[in-house]
């Protein structure tokens, strides 16, 4: 006797739908595209910029250095030590900082190091997120009851207090466990924090969906054809919450964006001399009164991309799933 | 009760731990000065009791704090639990009111926002429900009082404004409130972004369940609708958020805003203790920010019991 293929019926998938829906969405179309355009601008076109453009990176000084725009002389830096503003030119657009660094590169080389802290912290805190939330969902009992109380502990922990005193700790001495050395100026420090501090915003949600999924029919059928509970989890249970999983992680890297900027400001987040959105609001923030650029521009370039990150994240939730009810702070 | 001790006592064994075993915390090379021989830092263990066993010395804290009250900082040797006192009243007042103009304006964007569901009100509505919560509180913070109280300050308008500070009421309730109108909006804007798009979306659930259709159906005003039927079951999620955002407030984000407008409240206190890694107040100050967001836990629990008739059944 022979099997035959039965044809699938011609239909879409979850996503194949979600896309579509998507798709229609002016809202979701524009700000994905605004988040590849600063993606692209920050990553691979920056150092063109400098490269054809400016000739400086963001962490060259030019104290004594002139521009010259319409036949005029101006000092980066000018005697009294303001300097120099923004302004229609290629090099110094933004103006510069006290020390006569390039605003404009300084935001561009800064949006690597908020947008890869921001990314790898949600990533980070999906996962464990997902390790947590499946197991305590999936197993239940005492696992669950221990996996609960640890994120009840983290929840409970004022967030900044928490980030802070770790991220302080850190940055002071570093991180030795066994041969693994994390130095104190690793930019792993503010990621790691940050993914831990919020791992109980993301791993909730999942537990609760797990929970449901854990009692439907099709897991049952799983655990009749003999699957072992990782498969179970990773075959059966992942799919199911992939899409929530997905919504999380946009909206928690917006949110991770914000937090690092908020740590670098408080002096415990990304290194001083790497650049950040955060760290260049942070620096300049002392001389507000005479250079307004150096704290106002950072914060729109974090508020531009936080921004379209949420409504995407907001996009993909009505796509993915109309009846979800999706909420991260 | 028993529950909110449990955490608490986590926390503080956490804390504890979080700045003894990771190097560079060693409070002995900091009380030391600067190129201290090493009979100076072994003086130092031995007066500030550092050599003795960890638990020994976690002890001692909790008792300094708890008990005998005199707990002081290694930093510049002052009393801890004074200044909390001192700044509590503050970090209160911020955020007592700035919970005031988030809890208001929030639901009322987001009642509005649902009522004119898919028109240009709500769309301009949500857009800026969307600007408010992707705005950096500390940034917004920072501008604002350099818009207000420099750029734009010879505008009548603005010209009230103060540059920072803090005044207590009983000095002057004008002035007291004129130094925190702006540090309350600031903590706040976060906030109504947030609840205006939480009302919008279960306004906009509850306005099609059957129970409202038949509230409407036996000719009640839409008013008596929206406010007996409609609101009452849309604050429920709002309840759960304002207890979890009122202690995150008050246990934390504080520490962002309080320094930018120098209100020398707990905030400040903590950022200040931060930059010197000093352990006694930053001890107290996160168990004194766990406890609001713990008892603010239990608060939520038990006016979500009051507030939803369905829970009580069960």
């Amino acid at each position: 006797m022979t099997v035959e293929a039965v044809a699938v019926p011609g239909g879409r998938g979850g996503f194949g739908l979600a896309w579509r829906r998507l798709r229609r969405n002016p809202a979701a179309i524009i700000s994905a595209a605004i988040l590849i355009a600063i993606l692209l601008i920050c990553f691979p076109l920056a150092p063109l910029f400098v490269d054809l453009a400016c000739h400086h990176g963001p962490n060259d000084q030019n104290i004594q250095g002139y521009i010259h725009q319409g036949g005029h002389r101006i000092p980066v830096v000018g005697l009294d030590g303001t300097p120099v503003g923004p302004g229609l030119r290629s090099c110094y657009m933004l103006g510069a900082d006290a020390n006569g660094r390039d605003l404009a590169v300084r935001i561009l080389y800064g949006g690597r190091i908020s947008l890869f802290v921001g990314i790898t912290s949600a990533l980070l805190c999906v996962f464990l997120a997902l390790i947590l939330g499946l197991v305590g969902g999936y197993r239940g009992g005492f696992v669950d009851s221990v996996i609960g109380r640890l994120l009840d502990l983290i929840w409970s922990f004022p967030v900044y207090l928490l980030a802070v005193a770790l991220a302080t700790t850190l940055a002071v001495g570093g991180l030795s466990v066994g041969p693994l050395h994390v130095s104190s100026s690793s930019l792993a420090i503010p990621i790691v924090v940050i993914a831990v501090v919020f791992v109980p915003y993301v791993a909730r949600p999942i537990r609760g969906q797990v929970l449901a999924l854990r009692r439907m029919e099709f897991v049952e059928a799983a655990v009749a054809t003999g699957a072992g509970p990782v498969r179970i989890m990773l075959r059966e249970l992942l799919p199911n919450i992939a899409s929530i999983t997905l919504v999380m992680l946009t909206l928690i890297v917006a949110n991770n964006i914000l937090v690092e900027a908020a740590l670098s400001f408080l002096g415990v987040g990304v290194p001083v001399l790497t650049p950040s959105w955060g760290n260049i609001i942070e620096q300049g923030y002392s001389s507000i009164v005479t250079a307004p650029a150096l704290t106002v521009a950072p914060g729109i370039a974090i508020m531009v991309t936080v921004v379209a990150l949420n409504v995407l994240g907001d996009a993909l939730r009505d796509a993915l799933d109309p009846h979800a009810r999706i909420r991260i702070r | 009760m028993v529950g909110l001790v449990i955490v608490l006592f986590a926390i503080s064994v956490l804390v504890f731990v979080i700045f003894n075993v990771i190097p560079g915390g060693d409070p002995a090379l900091r009380l030391a000065g600067r190129h201290p021989t090493q009979e100076n830092i072994r003086q130092i263990r031995k007066d500030w009791g550092f050599d003795r066993p960890l638990y020994v010395q976690y002890g001692d804290m909790m008792e300094r704090l708890f008990i005998k009250r005199d707990l002081i900082s290694y930093q510049d040797q002052t009393p801890v639990l004074p200044t909390i006192e001192r700044g509590i009243p503050r970090t209160l007042a911020l955020a007592v009111g700035a919970a005031v103009i988030w809890l208001v304006t929030g639901v009322l964007i987001g009642v509005l926002s649902a009522i004119h569901q898919g028109r240009f009100l709500d769309r301009i509505l949500t857009v800026l429900a969307l600007a408010g919560v992707s705005i950096p509180i500390f940034w917004l913070g920072a501008v604002l009082l350099y818009l207000l109280t420099f750029r734009y300050h010879s505008w009548a308008v603005f010209s009230w404004v103060p540059p920072g500070g803090y005044v207590p009421f009983a000095t002057s309730p004008v002035d007291w409130a004129e130094h925190l109108i702006l540090p309350w909006i600031v903590l706040a804007v976060v906030s109504i972004g947030f609840y205006a798009r939480v009302v919008r979306a279960s306004m906009l659930e509850v306005m099609n369940a059957d129970y409202v259709r038949t509230a409407r159906a036996k000719g009640l005003s839409a008013r008596r609708v929206l406010t007996r039927h409609t609101l009452r079951t849309c604050l429920i999620p709002v309840v759960t958020l304002f207890g979890l955002d009122f202690g995150a407030a008050v246990g934390g984000t504080v520490i962002l805003i309080e320094p930018i407008f120098g209100i020398e409240g707990v905030g400040q206190y903590a950022q200040e203790s931060v930059a010197h890694l000093d352990l006694p107040p930053l001890m107290a100050l996160t168990l004194y920010g766990a406890f609001f967001v713990v008892i603010a836990n239990t608060i939520v629990d038990v006016a979500y019991v009051w507030l939803d008739p369905r829970t009580r059944i069960e």
